[in-house]
């Protein structure tokens, strides 16, 4: 195949225009509402000033050197995961449809907390929650009743769930270049503009210092628990968008000649230097709300959906200029998780694409509209919470967790593709992959990953997760996470339409005297 | 603050976007160094 009618193909497919639109892209992807609710109590929980040993290393020996497998899959291969996969070897095409049905299972639920915190931002203007914040969420707010599920519609959350839904199809549509690439040129600068000032206001809040203290004081002791490292890597693990088809999506994007190893690089650090920003912010704020309330930091900490929903409209409500936070923090949610969403979503458009060759607009409809309605069916309703902390409780763990581990084993020890990996990675890369890399990549970060996916087992089964109801649990947890196991190795089965889509592209020919080189 | 929390802070800022700094640098770089590719073609 001649370079020309390689770059048609890939122009064809989509591409990003440029290395810095691709690099925005993925911190778009990597940076969403868990550097914002989660590091921040994480880094807390475990140990504080000295959580940031454990936390390096888990960055630096399994977060980037999973970050460039995924890269390494996708650039080279130039395909969505299915077709990554299928082209190292067509008995893995089913853990790239295991990575879709799991990035489609998130979209749905994921444009539902993007749709509060865009409620909340205006929430924010007028204190709506008055001096009651977790009363409001989940009466007025959210109208919960009781854990079960219930088909009565909540217009003040169906709104915004379509508005988010709608901003999210016409991205899709626009494509890779025009829509994921240019939403992420203007939101990432944005997002950090806005996060860095959220973070100046609340450093000048009193009680701040608690807060960081509270934050930065290191527990040298929590070094010996064996439940800080797990947390540290599974922190790493999850933030940073790996394993399963995100960053083998965006990476197929990319110009054959990009440095993946160094843009890697700067992923992975960007990532994290942004979780510390995060947990500046957020901790300053704890500390105020602790010091307003004449409580210790330990009774204000909090994350995920009580840190975000509860605590922080506590906070807006008693600081000085409290509505200039809450549009600068749920904003900045907003921002966060939309350029995840979008990521996690083009994971299933490439994918229906490569499979069917089809347009993108055919794709992007077909894909972004049936996960709308099925978005609104279930979490628009009264009963929408509960249905969406087990899903994500579950997915997360038996889902992502399990389907990175399996196909990071799959990958090194049966089709033993690392050698290859690590030789198309090191033609541009400015940073070798040598033996370091495929050892981290098929033995440190397998245990570790193996590690805890067993620690979240056992505790799973010993205690019903948050003592929701047990058809529940089967249901939206276990019933989820097995049902797109299921759902991969069957869309593996299909055919793909263009018979020819299996091979790989050759990789641009030069002739030398001494012969062609690749 | 304590000086403890202050020493750690600041060791977190250094390695975390110390980190981002030298990762863009040797990116920038890395622009100007010949590719394996660029060196095949000058065989």
């Amino acid at each position: 195949m001649s370079t020309t009618v390689h770059e048609e193909a890939e122009a064809k497919r989509g591409a990003f225009s440029s290395r810095k639109v691709f690099m925005l892209a993925a911190i778009g992807s990597a940076v969403g509402l868990g550097n914002i609710w989660r590091f921040p109590y994480v880094a807390y929980e475990n140990g504080g000033g000295s959580f940031l040993v454990p936390y390096l290393i888990a960055l630096l020996a399994a977060g980037i050197p999973f970050l460039l497998l995924d890269y390494a899959l996708g650039h080279r291969n130039r395909g969505s995961a299915p077709l990554s996969f299928a082209r190292l070897s067509k008995g893995a095409e089913g853990l790239g449809w295991w990575q879709v049905g799991i990035c489609f299972m998130i979209a749905v639920y994921y444009a539902a907390v993007i749709a509060w915190a865009l409620r909340y931002t205006f929430f924010s203007l007028n204190e709506a929650w008055g001096d009651d914040p977790e009363g409001f969420l989940f009466g007025e707010f959210l109208q919960a009743g009781e854990p079960g599920v219930d088909a009565t519609v909540v217009m003040g959350v169906l709104i915004p769930l379509a508005l988010v839904w709608l901003a999210v199809l016409v991205v899709m549509v626009l494509g890779v270049q025009k829509g994921i690439g240019a939403t992420n040129v203007v939101f990432i600068p944005v997002l950090f503009l806005a996060f860095a000032a959220l973070v100046v206001r609340s450093l000048f809040l009193p009680g701040a210092g608690e807060g960081l203290d509270a934050l930065f004081t290191p527990n040298w002791s929590a070094l010996t628990d064996a439940g800080v490292w797990a947390a540290a890597f599974g922190q790493i693990f999850f933030s940073l968008s790996v394993g399963f088809g995100i960053m083998i999506t965006y990476a197929s994007y990319v110009g054959r000649k990009t440095d993946m190893t160094g843009s890697g690089l700067v992923v992975g650090f960007a990532n994290s230097g942004f979780e510390l920003l995060a947990g500046i912010g957020v901790f300053a704020a704890l500390g105020f709300m602790a010091q307003a309330n004449n409580v210790a930091v330990d009774e204000v900490a909090a994350e995920g959906l009580g840190l975000a929903f509860v605590a922080f409209p506590a906070i807006i409500s008693e600081a000085p200029a409290g509505a200039l936070i809450g549009v600068l923090f749920f904003g900045s949610l907003v921002f966060a998780g939309l350029t995840s969403l979008i990521s996690v979503l083009e994971v299933v458009v490439s994918a229906v694409r490569d499979k069917f060759d089809m347009t993108r607009r055919g794709a992007a409809l077909a894909v972004t509209i049936p996960s709308a309605i099925l978005s609104l069916m279930f979490f628009s309703t009264t009963s929408g919470v509960y249905v969406l902390d087990i899903v994500d409780h579950f997915i997360n763990r038996f889902g992502i967790l399990l389907v990175a581990v399996v196909s990071m084993v799959v990958i090194a020890w049966v089709v033993r593709a690392l050698p290859t990996l690590a030789g198309h990675m090191d033609r541009t890369g400015s940073i070798p992959l040598g033996k370091w890399w495929i050892a981290l990549i098929s033995v440190v970060t397998p245990i570790a990953l193996v590690y805890i996916l067993v620690r979240e087992l056992i505790d799973n089964i010993k205690t019903p997760y948050e003592g929701y109801p047990t058809w529940m649990l089967l249901t939206f947890g276990w019933g989820a996470a097995a049902a797109v196991i299921v759902f991969g190795f069957l869309a593996a089965r299909s055919r793909w339409r263009d018979p020819d889509a299996l091979t790989l592209p050759q990789q641009d020919t030069i002739t030398t005297t001494k012969g062609t080189v690749r | 603050m304590s000086f403890e929390a202050i020493v750690m802070m600041v060791v977190a800022m250094v390695i975390l976007w110390g980190g981002l700094v030298l990762a863009l640098l040797n990116l920038r770089r890395s622009d100007n160094l010949p590719t394996e590719d660029d060196a095949h073609r000058d065989l």
